[in-house]
C-alpha cells in the first residue's frame, strides 16, 4: 500500500493529459468510441478553455458471464472535477461496467485507466488504494463497529495499519498523533453530513438514510481522487436525496470527481454536466442533458421503459 | 486542570490549526503523549478499570468457591494452596489460548478450529530446539530463551503455510481445512516415520526441566539456591510445607505474567488501526477491500500472530503445565482441546479480550475443574450407598423411586456428564446469547479514545481528571491496558 | 505492484484447467507406477485387490454417511459437526437391538442392551443370527431418524435461517452432548461386538461375509435414495434445493417438509452407516463416529457439497485412496494414510471447491 501512494501523489497529476493523448489514436480504431465523442464537440470545446484531465478512461470494455455478454465494448472517459452520470435501461451493463472499474469483476477484454495507469485487472483494494473509491448500492456499514470506527477505518495509508506500529512502544507515538488528526477529520466529515450526533453508535443501529450518509462520509475519509457512486439515491426519500445531492455538489465544487451510476433519469439529467448512456453493453450516447434529451437513439432505447 | 493548561499552551495553536506536524519537535511529541493520555481518561479508561475489576471479581469468586471446596474436603493448607494454584493455572492457560483464538475469530472472523495442531507445533518445535542433544529423541540443545521464540516462529510459519491458500475460503471451509491440518499434524507427529525426531506415538519427553525449578534448586539436585531457600523457608513459615506446591505456584505466576503480556499485546493490536481493519474484515470483507485495505495481508498477519501465541501456549500448558514433562499426540493435542477453547471464547464473548480472559476463567474453573471435585464434595453430605457399574443398573431402581443408585452412577461418571452439560451449554449460548458475556460491547478499535471529540480546545474543560503522573516512560506507558 | 498483480493475472489465465490437469497428471503417474509395481512384482495382485475391496467397503460407508452430511450442508446451509455422533448413536441403538434379539438366554438383558455382553456369548453375526442383524439395522435407522428429528426440533429449528457458522457451533454442542450421553449410557470402553464369520479367498483377495453384507446393504440403500430422489416429487424438491443454491435462494428458506425429510434421509443413512461399520470392524466405542467425521467430510467435499451422488462417489474415492495409498505407503509410512486422505480433501477445497464433479452429477 505504502509503495503506491507516492506514485499517486507525485507527478501523475501533472502528466495526466499525456497518456490520454498518446492512447487516442487507438481509440479511433474502434468505431463505437468515435461516434459519441463526435457528438460532444461543444463540450470538449468548452472543456479546453479550462484544461482538465481525464482521470478515468474505459476503453473497449467487454465482460462475459458464461455465454452472456454484459458489457460489449464500452468506451468512455470521465473528466477531472466533473459529476458524470452513467445511465441506461435495465440490463444495459452499467453495474457490470461499474464493477469492472472498481475491480470486483475482471473484464474479459478491454482496459480501464486511472490517472494514466492501467488498473484493469487490479483487485478492489488496489483500485481504491489509488484513490478511486466506490460506494455500494445498498449501503454496507460495518454493523458492529461504531460510526466513528467506520470513519477512521477508511483513510488510506495509515501507518498504524502496520502490525509493528500497532504494537511497538517506540513507533506508537506517531500513530497516536495520526489517529488524533483522523479523529478530527472524521468529526468534521460527520458534521458535514450532519450525522455527528451518531458518532458513538454502532453503525448497525442506524436508519437506512443515515447509513447512506455514513457510506458517503466514509468514502470521503479515504481522501479520494475520484468517487464511484453506485445508485446512491436508490430507495432514498426526497429530503435525503436533496441532502445527498447537495453534498455531492459541494464536494464537486471542491474539485472532487464523481462517476454516478443511476437508474433514475431525472436525477442524472438535473445534476450531471456530462452524461453517458449505456445500452446493450455499449455506450449509446454521451453529452450534456440537452444533447441526451434530444438524442433519438436514447429515446428509442428507453421506449418501453417507464422513465 | 488549569495547571497543565499553561504547560501546553505554546503548542496548542499549532494543533488547533490542524497542522500538528510543525512546531518544536520536542515539546510537540511530549504534548502529543500528554494529550493521548488525556484522551484516554475518557470512556476507555473507565472500561479498563471496569474490566480489571471484572476479572478480579471473577477470580475472587473462583478462589472463594475452591477455598470452600478445599475446606469442605478438609484439605490442609498445602492442599488449599495447591487447589487455588490449579484454578489460577488453568485459568491462565485457557485465557492465553482463548486470547489467541479471539484474535483469529473475534477480530478477523477467521474460523480456525485447528488450535490443537498449532499448539502441538509449538510444543514439539520447542522440544526439538531445546532438548538435550544426548536425550531421546535428541534435541538441538538451544537455550530456552532461544527455543521459545523459535517454537513460536515455527507455529507462525505453519500458520502461514496453512493460511496462504486457505484464508480465501469461506468460513466453514476454513474450519474444515484447519481441523484437517491439525489432524495431519497430530498424526504426523505420532507416526513411526518421524519417531526419531518426535518420539512417535510414545510422545516427546526430552524437554529441558522447568526453568522455574532452577530458581529454587541448583543443578539437577536437591540443593536449594539462595532464593529457593529463602522463598521455601518463608512458605514453610506460613504453613505451606510442600516445596512442590511452591514451585508450581511460582511457575503459575510466570504463566500469569505471560498472559498479562499477551493481553496487553492483543489489546494494543485490537486498539490500533491494524485491529480496526481486522474488525472490518470480520464485519464485511468487501467493504474493507473497497476502502483500499489489502485484506489478505491483514488476515495472514493476524493468523500468524495468533498461531505463534498458540505455539507458546503449547509450551506453557502442555509441556510444563501438565507436569509429566512429556507430550503425546494422542493425549495432549486432540481436536477436543480446540473445542474447549472455542467454548471458552464463546462464553466470554468473541471479539472481547477481557471477555476472552473471563471465558477462560469460567471454562477452566467451572466446567473443567469443578466437576472433578463435585463427587467428593457431594459425598461429604450424602452417603452414597450404591455405585452401580452400568447405566441400566443405575436407572432400573428409579422405577421403585430409588435415587441413590443413579446418583452414585452419575457421580462416578461425572466426566461424561460434564461434557453433556458443556454441549448443551454451547447450544444454549448460540441460541440465546451468541455474544457471550462481553461480546457485543463497544470496544472501539483505535489507538486513542473515540468517545470524546478530543479537539484540544474542547477537551480542556471536560477531561484531565488526573495529572499525567504515570511518568513519561514509553509511548504507551499510560495505557490503561490492565 | 508488479509481482503480485502479474501473479494474479497469470493465475487467472491458467485458471481452473491447470489444476485439473495437474491432478490428472499426478493421478495418471500414480496409476502407471501401480502397473509397474504390479508387473515387476513389487506388489502382489491379490494385495492390490484386497486394498481395492477394503477401500470400496469402507468407502461405501463414507458415502452412505456422507449423503446426510451433504444434504444438511446444502439444504440447511451448515457443516454439521454432530453428524459423526449421529453415526455412533445409530450404531449403539442398532446393536443394542441386535444383541437383545441375538443373545437371548446367553447373557442377561441389561448387558446386552448396553452392548457390553461378550461377543462370544452373544454370537451375533450375519451367518448365525441374520434376523437379529437385520432387525438391528432397522432399529439403527429408525432410532437415528428419531434422534435427528428431535435434535432438529430442539436445536436447529429455533435457529432457522441463522448464519452457517452459528449453526455449525450449535452442531458442535450437539456433538459433545450426544457423544458423552452415549458414553454415559453405554460406557466409555471400546469393545468387540460381532462373532467371527467365514472368509472367502478369491485369488489373493480375502473377503468375509460381513463385508459382503455391508456392501450389499449399502448399495441397496443407495439405490433406495436414488429412487427417492428421482421418482418422488419430494425427492425432486430436495435435489433441486441441494443442487442449486440459486434456486434455494429464490424459493427462500426451504419448506419444513423438505427439511424434515432431509433429516429423515440423512439421519437414517447415518444410523445405517454406523451400524454397518461396526459390523465390518467388529468393534464399537462411543467416539468412533467422531473419528470418522473428517473422512465423511472429505467424501462430501470431494463429491461436491450438495450432490448426493457426489457424496457416494466421493466416499468410495476416499476409501480407495486411503487403502490403495498403502501400495506406496509401506511399513511405517502406512501411518500416513489418513493424512493423505485429509490432504486430498484440503487440495480439493483449495483448487476445486465445487468438488470433483463440479455439482453437475445430480441431474
Amino acid at each position: 500500500m505504502s509503495d503506491s501512494n507516492p506514485e499517486d501523489g507525485s507527478g501523475v497529476d501533472g502528466t495526466v493529459g499525456e497518456p490520454v493523448e498518446a492512447d487516442l489514436p487507438e481509440d479511433v480504431e474502434t468505431p463505437e468510441v468515435v461516434e459519441p465523442e463526435a457528438d460532444d464537440s461543444e463540450i470538449e470545446e468548452a472543456a479546453k478553455s479550462v484544461p482538465r484531465g481525464l482521470p478515468l478512461r474505459v476503453q473497449n470494455l467487454h465482460k462475459e458471464f458464461g455465454g452472456i455478454t454484459a458489457v460489449d465494448g464500452a468506451s468512455f472517459s470521465v473528466e477531472e472535477g466533473s459529476l458524470t452520470g452513467l445511465i441506461g435501461p435495465n440490463g444495459a451493463g452499467k453495474s457490470t461496467t461499474f464493477n469492472c472499474i472498481a475491480g470486483v469483476h475482471n473484464p474479459t477484454s478491454g482496459h480501464v485507466y486511472f490517472r494514466g495507469e492501467d488498473i484493469t485487472d487490479l483487485p478492489p483494494h488496489r483500485v481504491a488504494d489509488r484513490g478511486l473509491v466506490r460506494t455500494f448500492q445498498i449501503a454496507r456499514e460495518l454493523p458492529e463497529m461504531t460510526v466513528l470506527e467506520n470513519m477512521m477505518l477508511a483513510p488510506r495509508g495509515q501507518t498504524g495499519e502496520g502490525l509493528a506500529h500497532a504494537v511497538a512502544p517506540g513507533l506508537r507515538s506517531g500513530v497516536v498523533a495520526e489517529e488524533e488528526e483522523l479523529r478530527e477529520r472524521a468529526w468534521e466529515t460527520l458534521e458535514f453530513f450532519e450525522i455527528d450526533h451518531l458518532a458513538g453508535e454502532f453503525a448497525g443501529s442506524l436508519s437506512g438514510g443515515q447509513r447512506k450518509l455514513l457510506e458517503m462520509a466514509r468514502v470521503l475519509m479515504t481522501d479520494p481522487e475520484m468517487v464511484l457512486l453506485d445508485e446512491p439515491l436508490a430507495g432514498v426519500n426526497p429530503t435525503l436525496e436533496r441532502k445527498l445531492l447537495d453534498r455531492i455538489h459541494d464536494l464537486r465544487e471542491d474539485g472532487l470527481t464523481f462517476l454516478l451510476v443511476e437508474h433514475d433519469m431525472d436525477v442524472i439529467m438535473n445534476n450531471c454536466e456530462h452524461i453517458i448512456v449505456m445500452h446493450q453493453g455499449r455506450v449509446l450516447a454521451e453529452g450534456d442533458a440537452e444533447a441526451i434529451r434530444s438524442n433519438d437513439r436514447v429515446i428509442d432505447a428507453y421506449l418501453g421503459e417507464n422513465i | 486542570m488549569s495547571d497543565d493548561g499553561s504547560d501546553r499552551s505554546p503548542s496548542e495553536s499549532s494543533t488547533d490549526s490542524g497542522a500538528p506536524t510543525d512546531g518544536a519537535p520536542g515539546t510537540e511529541s511530549a504534548d502529543r503523549m500528554d494529550r493521548a493520555r488525556g484522551a484516554l481518561d475518557g470512556l476507555r479508561d473507565r472500561t479498563a478499570t471496569f474490566d480489571a475489576l471484572l476479572i478480579l471479581g471473577a477470580m475472587i469468586g473462583l478462589y472463594g468457591l475452591f477455598a470452600i471446596i478445599g475446606t469442605v474436603l478438609g484439605y490442609p493448607l498445602n492442599g488449599v494452596v495447591a487447589l487455588v494454584r490449579e484454578v489460577t493455572f488453568f485459568t491462565a492457560v485457557y485465557a492465553l489460548v482463548v486470547l489467541a483464538l479471539n484474535l483469529h475469530w473475534g477480530y478477523a472472523g477467521l474460523f480456525n478450529i485447528g488450535v490443537a495442531g498449532f499448539m502441538a507445533v509449538g510444543a514439539y518445535a520447542f522440544g526439538i530446539l531445546a532438548g538435550a542433544p544426548t536425550g531421546s529423541p535428541p534435541g538441538l540443545g538451544l537455550p530456552i530463551a532461544v527455543a521459545v521464540p523459535g517454537a513460536m516462529l515455527a507455529a507462525a510459519l505453519v500458520g502461514l503455510v496453512a493460511a496462504l491458500p486457505a484464508l480465501r475460503l469461506k468460513a466453514d471451509y476454513l474450519a474444515i481445512v484447519t481441523i484437517a491440518i491439525a489432524e495431519i499434524i497430530r498424526l504426523a507427529l505420532a507416526s513411526r516415520v518421524l519417531k526419531p525426531v518426535t518420539g512417535g506415538g510414545g510422545g516427546f519427553g526430552n524437554f529441558p526441566k522447568n526453568p522455574v525449578r532452577g530458581i529454587f534448586y541448583a543443578g539437577s539436585g536437591t540443593d536449594r539456591t539462595a532464593v529457593g531457600a529463602a522463598v521455601l523457608d518463608a512458605a514453610e513459615g506460613v504453613g505451606v510445607t510442600n516445596p512442590e506446591v511452591v514451585i508450581d505456584l511460582a511457575y503459575t505466576l510466570l504463566v500469569v505474567g505471560i498472559v498479562a503480556l499477551t493481553y496487553v499485546l492483543l489489546v494494543r493490536i485490537g486498539n490500533s488501526p491494524f485491529g480496526r481493519v481486522l474488525k472490518a474484515i470480520r464485519e464485511d470483507e468487501l467493504v474493507a477491500e473497497s476502502l483500499g485495505k489489502d485484506t489478505r495481508v491483514f488476515k495472514i498477519k493476524a493468523f500468524m500472530v495468533g498461531c505463534a501465541l498458540m505455539g507458546l501456549a503449547g509450551i506453557a500448558w502442555q509441556v510444563y503445565g501438565l507436569g509429566g514433562g512429556n507430550v503425546n499426540p494422542t493425549n495432549n493435542f486432540l481436536p477436543q482441546l480446540t473445542f474447549y477453547i472455542f467454548i471458552a471464547l464463546i462464553i466470554g464473548g468473541a471479539g472481547s479480550n477481557t471477555g476472552s480472559v473471563l471465558g477462560g476463567a469460567m471454562f477452566a474453573g467451572l466446567l473443567f475443574l469443578l466437576p472433578n471435585y463435585v463427587p467428593r464434595v457431594v459425598e461429604q453430605f450424602v452417603t452414597i450407598t450404591a455405585r452401580p457399574n452400568t447405566f441400566i443398573d443405575a436407572v432400573a431402581p428409579l422405577a421403585s423411586l430409588e435415587v441413590m443408585p443413579f446418583l452414585g452412577y452419575a457421580l462416578g461418571n461425572i466426566d461424561q456428564l460434564r461434557f453433556v452439560f458443556v454441549g448443551a451449554l454451547l447450544v444454549y449460548l448460540v441460541q440465546r446469547r451468541p455474544e457471550g458475556l462481553l461480546g457485543h460491547r463497544k470496544e472501539t478499535a483505535s489507538t486513542i479514545d473515540l468517545s470524546e471529540r478530543g479537539r484540544p480546545g474542547d477537551r480542556r474543560g471536560t477531561e484531565r481528571g488526573r495529572p499525567a503522573a504515570d511518568g513519561g516512560a514509553g509511548a504507551g506507558g499510560g495505557e490503561p491496558d490492565e | 505492484m508488479g509481482v503480485r498483480d502479474g501473479y494474479s493475472r497469470a493465475r487467472r489465465a491458467l485458471g481452473d484447467r491447470s489444476t485439473a490437469l495437474a491432478v490428472a497428471v499426478v493421478g495418471g503417474l500414480l496409476a502407471l507406477d501401480l502397473l509397474r509395481r504390479l508387473f515387476t512384482g513389487m506388489v502382489a495382485p491379490g494385495q492390490v485387490a484386497t486394498y481395492l475391496w477394503t477401500g470400496l467397503v469402507i468407502g461405501l460407508i463414507y458415502g452412505l454417511a456422507g449423503i446426510g452430511l451433504s444434504l444438511t450442508y446444502s439444504i440447511l446451509s451448515f457443516a454439521n459437526f454432530a453428524h459423526g455422533d449421529h453415526v455412533t448413536a445409530g450404531a449403539f441403538s442398532g446393536w443394542a437391538v441386535a444383541y437383545a434379539i441375538a443373545g437371548s438366554g446367553a447373557a442377561e438383558l441389561g448387558s446386552r442392551l448396553l452392548v457390553q455382553a461378550s461377543p462370544g456369548q452373544v454370537g451375533a453375526s450375519i451367518v448365525s443370527t441374520p434376523l437379529a442383524i437385520l432387525a438391528g439395522l432397522l432399529a439403527a435407522m429408525v432410532l437415528a431418524v428419531a434422534l435427528a428429528l428431535v435434535m432438529d426440533r430442539l436445536v436447529y429449528k429455533p435457529m432457522r435461517g441463522a448464519e452457517g457458522i452459528s449453526l455449525l457451533i450449535a452442531s458442535v454442542g450437539v456433538a459433545f452432548a450426544l457423544r458423552y450421553l452415549l458414553a454415559f449410557v453405554f460406557g466409555t470402553n471400546s469393545r468387540g461386538v460381532t462373532a467371527s464369520v467365514p472368509r472367502y479367498t478369491i485369488g489373493g483377495l480375502v473377503v468375509n461375509a460381513h463385508e459382503i453384507t455391508l456392501a450389499a446393504t449399502a448399495l441397496a440403500l443407495m439405490l433406495g435414495v436414488h429412487l427417492l430422489l428421482q421418482r418422488t416429487k419430494l425427492g425432486k424438491a430436495m435435489r433441486a434445493m441441494a443442487d442449486n443454491e440459486d434456486l434455494a435462494r429464490v424459493t427462500g428458506i426451504p419448506t419444513e417438509r423438505v427439511i424434515r425429510w432431509t433429516w429423515i434421509v440423512g439421519g437414517g443413512l447415518a444410523g445405517a452407516a454406523g451400524y454397518l461399520v461396526v459390523l465390518k470392524t467388529g468393534t464399537i466405542s462411543y467416539s468412533f463416529g467422531w473419528v470418522l467425521l473428517l473422512l465423511i467430510f472429505a467424501a462430501v467435499i470431494l463429491g461436491g457439497i450438495g450432490s448426493v451422488y457426489g457424496a457416494m462417489a466421493g466416499g468410495v474415492i476416499i476409501g480407495l485412496t486411503e487403502n490403495v495409498a498403502l501400495v506406496w505407503l509401506r511399513g511405517p509410512y502406512s501411518d500416513f494414510t489418513l493424512p493423505v486422505a485429509f490432504g486430498l480433501m484440503i487440495l480439493i477445497l483449495l483448487v476445486r471447491p465445487s468438488g470433483l464433479f463440479g455439482g453437475v452429477t445430480t441431474a
